[in-house]
C-alpha cells in the first residue's frame, strides 16, 4: 500500500523480549563464523602495504604452486566495479592497476588450512610505483595533488551547494551572528562480531550460496551477480545471526565478493574470517569532518539564518560518500524552524580506508556543531539552553525549506521531560566545582523516502503464510542485526490479527525464500517493513473473517475477532476458536499466502533540487537529552555521571527494544564524544584493535534514564517511527555543553580526550597569566 | 596430492567440560577457544578480537572467568571448564540467561555468552553485587549494543531471583 494515514493505536504495550533472544543467551545462535565449515577451504586476503601506488607487477604463481593452495584470485578475475549508488561504483573487489589505501585487497587465496593460506600470501610478489599519498582533506585538495580518481578534479568526490531562504537577510535580521569551526575525528562502528563470510559454489548446478554478516543481503546479492557475471537467479544470500552492524555492513563489502570469487574459482566452499584489524581496515564508518558553522539569532532566541560548510575526508573510494555529504546538509533542517539555510559540502578522496554509513549517518557531526554553537550564542544573550530551543520549534505537519516532510513532532515534550527529570532549573549553576550540566537535541529519519535503486517496487514487502498447523509464518527480507526487527514484525502481525505472539514465526533475510527487502539501514525497518507487515496481516484477517462468517452463517461485517476467538457481534452463542477458522479458511484453498507492501508517496520523497531526495522521510524521530559531567582539571579526565534522554518514536511497538535502542545510541554517541578515534600513521591504522580503539567499558558507562515520547505519527505503523538513531547525535554536543557549564571551556574538537581538555586548560591558564602580566604592566606604566 | 602438514606436538588433554569428563588429543600451542569451537563445536564461545581485547570468549575455568583466546587448552588439564552451553539444565535457562533474555541484556547477542559467563563467576562469589561490583567484574567484556544499562539490570535481576 502507499502510505496513508493509519489508525493510531493508543494501546500501551508491554515490552516483549526478542523472539530470538533465547538462542542468544544459550549460545545456540549461529553467527557466520559458527556455521559448519569443517569441509570448507580457508580464505585469506593479500592487502596492499602501500597507500597509493600504480601496480607494476603482481605475481601469484609461487603462491598458486604451494601445496595445499586450491586457488588464488586477483583483480584480473573481476573486471567489474561495485559500490552503492549506480553513478558512483568506482571500487574493484581486488585492486586493478592501482592501490589507493594501505590494506586494500590485492589478491586472495583459498587453501586447505589457515597456515597454508598464510604461507601462500607471503609468496606473492607485489611490485609497485609509489605515488604521493594524502591523509588529510587539505592535502588531497591541494592544487597540485595527484588525483585518486581521474574523473574527480581536486580529489572532490562531490560538492554540494544548497541555499534555501534569504540567508543574507537572515543574518542582517539577527541580533547576534557568530561563526565557529569544529573538527570531529573519524570513528568506527566496532561491532563486536568481526567480519566473516561463507560461500559455497556448486559447479554441477552453477549455483552460489553466500552466508555473511551483511545488513543488506539484497544489495550484496546484486553486487555479487554483477562482479561474478552470474545470473542473479543462481545466487542465494542467507543471513545468519549478526553480531551488530551500526552501518558497518550496509553496503556490499570487498571480502564478501572476494569470498564468492574464491568459492567459484575453487568450485567449493570457502570460509573467510577477517581479523579485528582487517575488520577495522574494511571500515566504511563516520568520516573525519571539518565544519565551519555560522548562525544568526535574535535576542528572543529565534534563529534567523544558518550557513554551514562541511568537508568530509571520505577515504579512497565512493561508497556511501555522496549520500553522507548530502545528509550532512539536509539534516540541518527538520529539527528547528530556520528561515534561511545555506550549505556547502565537500566529500574528499584521501588515501585511507573508505568511509561509509554509520549510525546517525551524515547528521551527527553537523548536529554537534549546531547544538554547541547554539548553546554558546544562547549564553552570550543570557538565554537558557532550553528556552533557545523552544523558541525555534516546528509545528507538524509542515515542510521544511528543503522540502522534507515533518508529519509528527514530539520535541517539545522531549524537552519538558528531560528538563524536569534532570532537575535542570533547580540544579544548573548550583553544582559543586568541576561538575556541569549540558543539553542538546537531535533527530533522524525513519527510512529514506526515496530508495537508492529506483526500480519502482514498493519500499517493503512482507508475505504471510498460514497453513494447516495454525501457525503464521512471516517472511521478510529485513535483516535483524540485533535491533529486534524480527520481533517487531511478529508483534505487528500478532497485534493486527489479535492472535498470540507465539503463533508467529519469522523467517528473515534469505533471498531464496523471503521477499526482497532493501535491508537494515536509515532506520527504515520499523516504519516501512512494519507498515507492510500490518498491511499483510489485515489481508489475512479479512480472509479469516470471511471464513468465520461462512462457518457461522453471518455477515463478515458482523464478525468480531478477539484474542483468537471469532464470534458474531458481541454475543457469546456463536463463537469459533482460531483453529476452526483456519480449517474453514483452508477449504478449497489450501495454504494461504498474503502479501503486504509499503510505498512512500512521491510528495514525501524530497525536493526537486539536485540531491533533494536525501534526508526525505515519512517520519522524523526527535530526541532531547541532558548530560551531567565531572571534570578533573588536574588530569583533564571527563566522566559522565548521568544522562537523561527522551525520544519521540511516535509509538513504541516494543518499549523494551525501544529503550534498548535509545540507551545504545546515546552510549555510542558518548563513545564518539569522549574517546573514540581512528588514527593513521602514513596510512597505517594505529587504532586497529579493541584496545587501541578506545570505546567506553561498562566501568565508564553512566546510568541512562530513558523516556519514550509518543507523538503518534499519522503514517507510522501503529503511529511508530524510528528509535535506533535519533538520540545519538545529541550526546556529543550535550557533553561539550556540560563541560562548558562545568569549567567554562568551549571545546571544538571531538573526541574530548584528556589531552585535548588539558591542552585547552593549559592554554586558558597561559592566557590568564598573560592578561594579568599585561594589566600589571599597564598599572606600572601609569 | 597435498602432503599432510607437519603435525604440531600434541598432548592428551583430560578435562571436565560442562560437567562431563572428556579426553582429546590437543596441540600444545592450541588455544582454549579454538579447542572449544573447532574440536568440541561449542560455538557459543565467540572470537571478537585478535586476542584478549573484548571478552566475548570468556569461559569459566574452575569457576573463574578467563578469556579463552589467551589461554592454552593444555593448561586446563584436570580442570573444570564451563561454557555458555553448560548453563541451562534440561532446557531450563539459568537465572542469568533468563534475566538477560527478559531484560534485554542481549541485543545482537555476540558478546552475550562471554558477558553471562563473567557475570556467572561474579554471582557465585558475590550473590548480591552492587552496581560497582558488576561494573568491575564485567569491565573486560565489551558490548557495542546496549550501553550496558540493561546488562547491569539483568545481573541485578538474576541476583534477586532464585538460582
Amino acid at each position: 500500500m502507499t502510505a496513508a494515514p493509519n489508525q493510531v493505536s493508543a494501546k500501551k504495550r508491554p515490552g516483549v523480549p526478542l523472539i530470538d533472544g533465547v538462542d542468544k543467551v544459550t549460545g545456540k545462535a549461529r553467527y557466520t563464523a559458527d556455521l559448519d565449515h569443517a569441509d570448507a577451504l580457508v580464505g585469506r586476503i593479500f592487502r596492499s602495504p602501500f597507500s597509493h601506488a600504480d601496480i607494476v607487477r603482481l605475481d601469484v604463481s609461487k603462491a598458486r604452486a604451494l601445496d595445499g593452495v586450491v586457488t588464488v584470485v586477483t583483480g584480473d578475475d573481476c573486471p567489474h566495479t561495485y559500490g552503492v549508488l549506480p553513478i558512483a561504483m568506482n571500487e574493484y573487489p581486488l585492486a586493478r592497476g592501482r592501490v589507493r589505501y594501505r590494506g586494500e585487497p590485492v589478491a586472495a587465496v583459498a587453501a586447505v588450512d589457515a597456515e597454508t593460506a598464510e604461507r601462500a600470501l607471503a609468496l606473492i610478489d607485489f611490485e609497485v610505483k609509489q605515488l604521493a599519498a594524502y591523509y588529510t582533506s587539505e592535502a588531497a585538495r591541494a592544487p597540485d595533488a595527484v588525483l585518486l580518481h581521474d574523473n574527480k578534479p581536486g580529489n572532490v568526490e562531490r560538492d554540494v551547494h544548497h541555499e534555501f531562504g534569504d540567508v543574507r537577510q537572515g543574518f542582517a535580521d539577527a541580533d547576534l551572528v557568530r561563526e565557529e569551526r569544529f573538527d570531529c575525528a573519524e570513528i568506527n562502528h566496532a561491532q563486536i562480531e568481526p567480519h566473516a563470510s561463507l560461500a559455497e559454489y556448486d559447479p554441477a548446478i552453477g549455483r552460489l550460496t553466500v552466508q555473511t554478516v551483511s545488513q543488506v543481503g539484497y544489495y550484496l546479492h546484486l553486487m555479487i551477480a554483477q562482479c561474478l557475471d552470474m545470473d542473479s537467479s543462481r545466487i542465494r544470500m542467507i543471513k545468519p545471526f549478526i553480531g551488530g552492524g551500526f552501518g558497518a555492513r550496509v553496503e556490499a563489502l570487498n571480502f564478501e565478493i572476494i569470498t564468492a570469487l574464491l568459492a567459484r574459482a575453487s568450485a567449493g566452499k570457502v570460509m573467510m574470517q577477517l581479523t579485528r584489524e582487517e575488520t577495522f581496515i574494511t571500515h566504511r564508518a563516520r568520516p573525519q569532518t571539518d565544519i565551519r558553522l555560522k548562525l544568526g539569532i535574535r535576542k528572543d532566541g529565534r534563529l534567523t539564518a544558518c550557513e554551514c560548510e562541511v568537508v568530509q575526508r571520505g577515504g579512497a573510494y565512493a561508497g556511501y560518500g555522496i549520500i553522507t555529504i548530502l545528509y550532512a546538509g539536509a539534516l540541518l533542517q527538520g529539527l528547528y524552524d530556520i528561515p534561511a539555510v545555506k550549505y556547502d559540502g565537500y566529500r574528499v578522496y584521501a588515501n585511507l580506508p573508505p568511509c561509509g554509513a554509520m549510525r546517525g549517518h551524515g547528521s551527527v557531526d553537523t548536529r554537534h556543531a549546531f547544538e554547541c554553537l547554539l548553546d554558546r550564542m544562547a549564553r552570550a544573550l543570557g538565554l537558557d539552553p532550553f528556552a533557545v530551543r523552544r523558541a525555534n520549534l516546528l509545528h507538524a505537519p509542515m515542510r521544511t525549506l528543503n522540502d522534507l516532510t515533518v508529519n509528527s513532532y514530539g520535541l517539545d515534550e522531549c524537552l519538558d521531560i528531560v528538563e524536569r527529570a534532570s532537575g535542570w532549573r533547580e540544579r544548573l549553576g548550583k553544582l559543586p566545582p568541576g561538575k556541569g550540566l549540558g543539553m542538546a537535541c537531535s533527530h533522524y529519519v525513519s527510512g529514506a523516502a526515496k530508495p537508492i535503486h529506483r526500480t519502482g517496487e514498493p519500499h517493503a514487502v512482507v508475505n504471510l503464510k498460514l497453513d494447516f498447523d495454525g501457525g503464521v509464518t512471516a517472511l521478510t527480507g529485513a535483516a535483524d542485526i540485533g535491533q529486534g526487527s524480527s520481533t517487531m514484525v511478529a508483534i505487528a502481525v500478532a497485534e493486527t490479527l489479535d492472535i498470540s505472539l507465539d503463533r508467529i514465526r519469522v523467517v528473515a533475510a534469505d533471498t531464496a525464500v523471503t521477499p526482497k527487502d532493501n535491508g537494515a539501514y536509515s532506520s527504515r525497518i520499523t516504519f516501512m517493513v512494519g507498515n507492510a507487515a500490518i498491511d499483510a496481516a489485515k489481508k489475512l484477517k479479512a480472509i479469516l473473517v470471511a471464513a468465520a462468517a461462512r462457518k457461522l452463517e453471518a455477515r463478515a461485517e458482523d464478525i468480531e475477532c478477539v484474542g483468537e476467538t471469532f464470534r458474531v457481534g458481541s454475543g457469546d452463542q456463536s463463537t469459533l476458536p482460531f483453529a476452526d477458522v483456519v480449517a474453514a479458511a483452508l477449504v478449497d484453498e489450501g495454504a494461504i499466502t498474503v502479501k503486504g507492501t509499503f510505498t512512500t508517496p512521491p510528495d514525501a520523497q524530497g525536493g526537486k533540487h539536485r540531491g533533494g531526495a536525501v534526508g526525505s522521510t515519512m517520519g522524523f524521530s526527535y530526541a532531547a537529552q541532558v548530560v551531567e559531567v565531572s571534570i578533573d582539571d588536574a588530569s583533564g579526565l571527563v566522566s559522565v555521571d548521568k544522562v537523561w534522554v527522551a525520544l519521540d518514536c511516535g509509538h513504541a511497538i516494543n518499549p523494551l527494544a525501544v529503550e534498548g535502542q535509545i540507551e545504545g545510541s546515546v552510549w555510542m554517541g558518548m563513545g564518539q564524544a569522549m574517546c573514540e578515534e581512528t588514527r593513521y600513521l602514513d596510512g597505517l591504522p594505529a587504532h586497529a584493535s579493541l584496545l587501541e580503539y578506545r570505546m567506553p567499558t561498562i566501568a565508564e558507562s553512566p546510568p541512562i534514564e530513558t523516556y519514550i515520547v509518543e507523538s503518534h505519527d499519522p503514517y507510522g505503523p501503529f503511529g511508530a517511527k524510528e528509535a535506533s538513531e535519533g538520540a545519538l547525535a545529541g550526546f556529543p554536543p550535550a557533553l561539550v555543553n556540560a563541560i562548558a557549564n562545568a569549567i567554562g571551556l568551549d571545546l571544538n574538537e571531538l573526541p574530548v580526550t584528556p589531552d585535548r581538555v588539558m591542552e585547552a586548560l593549559v592554554q586558558r591558564r597561559r592566557q590568564a597569566r598573560l592578561a594579568k602580566t599585561a594589566t600589571k604592566t599597564v598599572k606600572a606604566a601609569s | 596430492m597435498h602432503a599432510p602438514p607437519p603435525q604440531p606436538k600434541k598432548r592428551l588433554l583430560r578435562l571436565r567440560l560442562n560437567g562431563r569428563w572428556r579426553e582429546d588429543a590437543v596441540a600444545e600451542q592450541a588455544l582454549l577457544v579454538d579447542y572449544l569451537r573447532d574440536v568440541v563445536h561449542l560455538t557459543g564461545v565467540k572470537t571478537g578480537c585478535d586476542g584478549g581485547e573484548c571478552g566475548a570468549c570468556t569461559v569459566l575455568v574452575d569457576g573463574e572467568a578467563v578469556p579463552s583466546c589467551i589461554t592454552l587448552a593444555v593448561r586446563c588439564e584436570g580442570r573444570d571448564v564451563e561454557t555458555i552451553e553448560g548453563l541451562a539444565t534440561q532446557g531450563r535457562l539459568n537465572r542469568l540467561q533468563r534475566a538477560f533474555h527478559e531484560k534485554l541484556g542481549a541485543q545482537c547477542g555476540f558478546c552475550t555468552p562471554g558477558m553471562i559467563m563473567a557475570a556467572e563467576a561474579l554471582l557465585r562469589r558475590n550473590p548480591k553485587p552492587s552496581d560497582e561490583d558488576i561494573r568491575s567484574a564485567l569491565s573486560g567484556n565489551l558490548c557495542r549494543c546496549t550501553g550496558y544499562v540493561k546488562i547491569i539490570e539483568s545481573v541485578h535481576a538474576a541476583a534477586e531471583s532464585t538460582p
